[in-house]
């Protein structure tokens, strides 16, 4: 018997135009938490696909309690008994607790000795003792879709007890969760480590990871750069490791100057009673604006907003003096706004479409000669000058862009902004899974911008590019903006502070608790 | 400079592979209509390449009419019988004066162009409420356009009293079987030709192209970037139905006649031309040079399978198989691109 219950040894993945795990490996001890760690696009979440047989590793291979096995498929998976609670939870909202977490294996009996039907009623007592093990208890009957999302990730994990795994697999689990949940979920994982399960746990919170995790392994751009037992670990040290340079020179000096005010939001207030409410704030010319908060903290809903992809039902948007009447995208474009939204894949590229196609989308207007025909030429022009400028890494103008990997899409995404030369950029999330390089490039592009006068926001969940990168940081939690900082003046701590000011007192207290711990 | 490198790899043994494999079905039916040709010479004859050529002309625009929906990931099973419908408007209003059983004894002869303009119109507006209810109304195109599919048929039946509509006008027919300068280059031939260039162009060179490539790309991202998605969609299905108004008037003076099954089951036939052709049901990928050589080269097999000597009813069987396939192997393309 190997010390190890899994290990993964020399594992290769590549995409097209991404090599996005080169000799990654990975060794999980029995009755461990062992926390995987890297920057976002480090390959962690990639790496546990491979494990859970969702990809085809290209290279590497897998060792199951010492024999060497091949995980085909997600089933091989789980008949292995390895289990994963994935970052974006996949419910069936419509059905019961019950069929969830059963679905795909249900109990079955006979009626009549030869019918084969489910069996309910075995179904509902499992579920009920597989949720007590998670220590939740409701209605097994209960429809998915009306529990919260911490307790629909607690029937996931349910699932995974359920189903007798050895190793559990957690990406990201506390993203959604607030300080009080995040708290029960650590009261499952000690029960079910001491019950022998390996926990992969994979989080961006340092405080977490030094709390639950007994082994860390750090991740950088695909590769394995080492484990450490985690009571050797600093948060510093984690952050070194998983950037691979000091954090001083993360962030491009900006020269900017903000200056008089170009766009004030007054009372902003959404539709639905949970989503962004009353939210007040100014921009200025030439002025980076963070915007910070945790998940669930509506900054994105908010920006969705004010660009018209989502309603509001009351409070204005003053743009250079005037008010500004937006009730869908191409309102907010022809006044000057840009949106890079948060999530490429869904709401940015164009995926089988030409590089070409992807930069002019948004200004085709532009190019029209006599109203009708486009000007192939203009066009062309445009695209090499930005592939110029942003440096964009691409074979040619007519490659697909889902080619390219994730920063020059990006970068493609920010060209088909400027060519519409916006005064305000909203920039959500605007390095999320790109790679370290990319990142530092996409920094001194928004700093470049600023200097010529143009506004930024920028939402991010990385406190350290909130704090390098912004004049201002405003923070959200539950919708509202709980405060602004000072670029300056602005800690990990502060805006920590601001950002878990929950309104219940409860939940408030919990958080603050966690926060300062 | 690394244009260059892919351009002088284009004819690459291993391009050339990826070609055939992305090709199959046209490869494979051009392989069977040569062996067909071989065995039986009269299938090159010349009477045969222009029975081709009128029949893929008249499927040619049916199939770019529903190539716009299939290239915005949506579909259009309505195809026939507008195409149908628009057969029936236009012989019903360009029947012979003196013919006995007309359908409106009491109605003069018409100008041909009026009647084409109104039938473009009666078929446009359908198009335009298909368009309509998918994009507003957010109902999936397969059920909007099955439920069009068959209420069109329904209104049709009741307009023409199921009755075959014949006596057409001569000036009306000679439209279908007229031509310039050499027999090839029929009215039909050039009407369709001039439709291939227009959309052509429509999708390669105007800002409506590029949003519609830009919907089936990635809707939401497409709205994000300021693309008005209902206004394209609802556009993309009133050209369609318009298409369908020109097809089903063109065979209505090709047969010299209409009844409520002309043009039945031409939209399974137009799918198929188009991903045969090479458009993808996955949205965002579809060129009309693609549309024209698979509706060729579905034409090709129907009619060799008719040199074989293949009785009707088993060439849906193979028609069908040949649609599915065709799709799957589409579907294919992007699985293993993952």
């Amino acid at each position: 018997m190997s010390e190890y219950r899994l290990e993964m040894r020399g594992v290769v993945k590549t995409f097209p135009g991404v090599k996005a795990l080169d000799n990654a490996q990975l060794k999980l001890r029995p009755g461990t938490v062992h926390a995987l760690m890297g920057e976002n696009g480090a390959g962690k979440s990639t790496l546990m696909k491979c494990m859970f047989g969702i990809y085809k590793m290209n290279e590497g291979e897998i060792f199951y309690e010492g024999q060497k096995v091949t995980i085909s498929d997600p089933l091989a998976a789980l008949k292995m008994g390895i289990s994963m609670v994935h970052q974006e939870l996949q419910p069936i909202p419509e059905r019961s607790v019950a069929e969830n977490i059963f679905v795909g294996r249900y109990p079955m009996k006979k009626l009549f000795g030869f019918i084969p039907v489910v069996d309910h009623k075995k179904m509902y007592e499992e579920t009920e003792r597989v949720l007590k093990e998670v220590r939740m208890n409701f209605d097994p009957k209960q429809k998915l879709g009306s529990l919260s999302v911490s307790q629909m990730q607690s029937v996931e994990i349910a699932k995974a007890v359920s189903n007798d795994c050895k190793v559990l697999i957690l990406d990201e689990p506390t993203s959604s969760l607030t300080a009080h949940e995040v708290e029960a979920l650590f009261r499952i994982i000690e029960d079910l480590k001491a019950k022998g399960v390996s926990i992969v746990y994979i989080s961006h919170k340092m405080d977490e990871i030094l709390r639950i995790s007994d082994e860390v392994t750090i991740m950088r751009d695909g590769k394995y750069i080492g484990t450490w037992d985690a009571k050797e670990l600093t948060t510093d040290k984690i952050i070194t490791q998983m950037v691979g340079r000091e954090l001083t020179n993360l962030y491009p000096a900006r020269d900017n100057v903000p200056g008089e005010v170009v766009l004030e939001v007054k009372d902003f207030t959404s539709i639905h009673p949970r989503s962004f409410r009353n939210v007040s704030f100014q921009l200025r010319k030439g002025e980076i604006l963070g915007v910070g908060g945790l998940v669930g903290a509506q900054r994105t809903e908010l920006m969705e907003g004010i660009f018209g992809i989502r309603a509001h039902s009351k409070g204005s948007v003053v743009f250079k003096g005037q008010e500004m009447k937006i009730s869908r995208p191409r309102d907010a474009i022809t006044k000057g706004v840009a949106l890079l939204t948060e999530d490429r894949r869904a709401t940015g590229i164009l995926g089988v479409l030409s590089v070409a196609d992807n930069v002019s989308i948004a200004s085709l207007d532009k190019y029209l000669m006599g109203g009708v025909m486009l000007n192939d030429r203009q066009i062309e022009k445009l695209v090499q000058d930005n592939v110029k400028k942003l440096s964009i890494k691409t074979p040619s103008s007519k490659t697909q862009i889902q080619s390219l990997s994730g920063g020059n899409q990006q970068k493609v995404l920010i060209s088909r902004w400027l060519a519409n030369n916006p005064d305000i950029l909203i920039l959500d999330e605007p390095t999320r899974g790109i790679d370290v390089g990319a990142k530092y490039e996409i920094y001194c592009i928004i700093a470049e911008l600023a200097r010529q006068g143009k506004s930024i926001i920028m939402i991010s969940s990385e406190m350290g590019e909130l704090i390098g990168m912004s004049d201002r940081i405003m923070v959200m939690c539950e919708g509202r903006v709980t405060g602004f900082v000072d670029g300056k003046d602005a800690t990990q701590e502060n805006i920590m502070e601001l950002a878990t000011q929950f309104e219940t007192g409860s939940t408030r207290a919990a958080a603050q608790e966690s926060a300062t711990a | 400079m690394q244009t260059q490198v892919e351009n002088k790899n284009r004819f690459s043994a291993a391009n050339i592979k990826s070609m055939l494999r992305d090709n199959i079905i046209i490869v494979g039916i051009i392989l069977i209509s040569l062996a067909v040709g071989i065995a039986r010479p009269n299938f090159f004859s010349i009477g045969n390449i222009r029975n081709l050529i009128s029949n893929t002309a008249v499927r040619f625009i049916i199939a770019v009419g529903v190539s716009g929906c299939l290239i915005t990931k949506g579909t259009d099973l309505s195809a026939g019988r507008v195409a149908g419908f628009a057969a029936c408007l236009s012989a019903i209003f360009l029947q012979k004066g003196d013919y006995a059983d007309k359908f409106y004894p009491g109605i003069g002869e018409l100008p041909i162009i009026v009647v084409l303009l109104g039938v473009l119109a009666v078929c446009g507006f359908i198009g335009a409420v298909n368009g309509s209810i998918i994009s507003l109304f957010k109902v999936p195109p397969f059920i909007a356009t099955l439920g069009m599919q068959t209420l069109v048929y329904g209104i049709c039946l009741v307009y023409t009293g199921a009755m075959p509509i014949g006596g057409l006008r001569r000036d009306y027919t000679k439209l279908a079987t007229g031509y310039v300068g050499n027999r090839m280059f029929t009215y039909v031939f050039l009407i369709a030709l001039a439709v291939g260039i227009f959309m052509w162009f429509l999708y390669n060179k105007t800002r409506h192209g590029k949003y519609m490539y830009a919907i089936g790309g990635n809707e939401s991202a497409a709205e994000v970037a300021g693309v008005n998605c209902n206004k394209t969609k609802i556009l993309i299905y009133m050209l369609a139905g318009i298409l369908y108004g020109l097809c089903g008037f063109l065979m209505a003076a090709k047969s010299g006649g209409a009844s409520v099954n002309t043009a039945q089951g031409y939209e399974l036939e137009a799918i198929a031309g188009c991903t045969i052709g090479g458009v993808s049901v996955n949205g965002g990928v579809g060129k009309i040079s693609g549309i024209l050589i698979g509706v060729l080269v579905f034409e090709l097999l129907k009619i060799a399978m008719q040199f074989m000597g293949i009785e009707t009813s088993y060439t849906y069987i193979v028609q069908g198989l040949v649609i599915i396939i065709a799709v799957a192997l589409d579907l294919r393309k992007y699985l293993t691109k993952k």
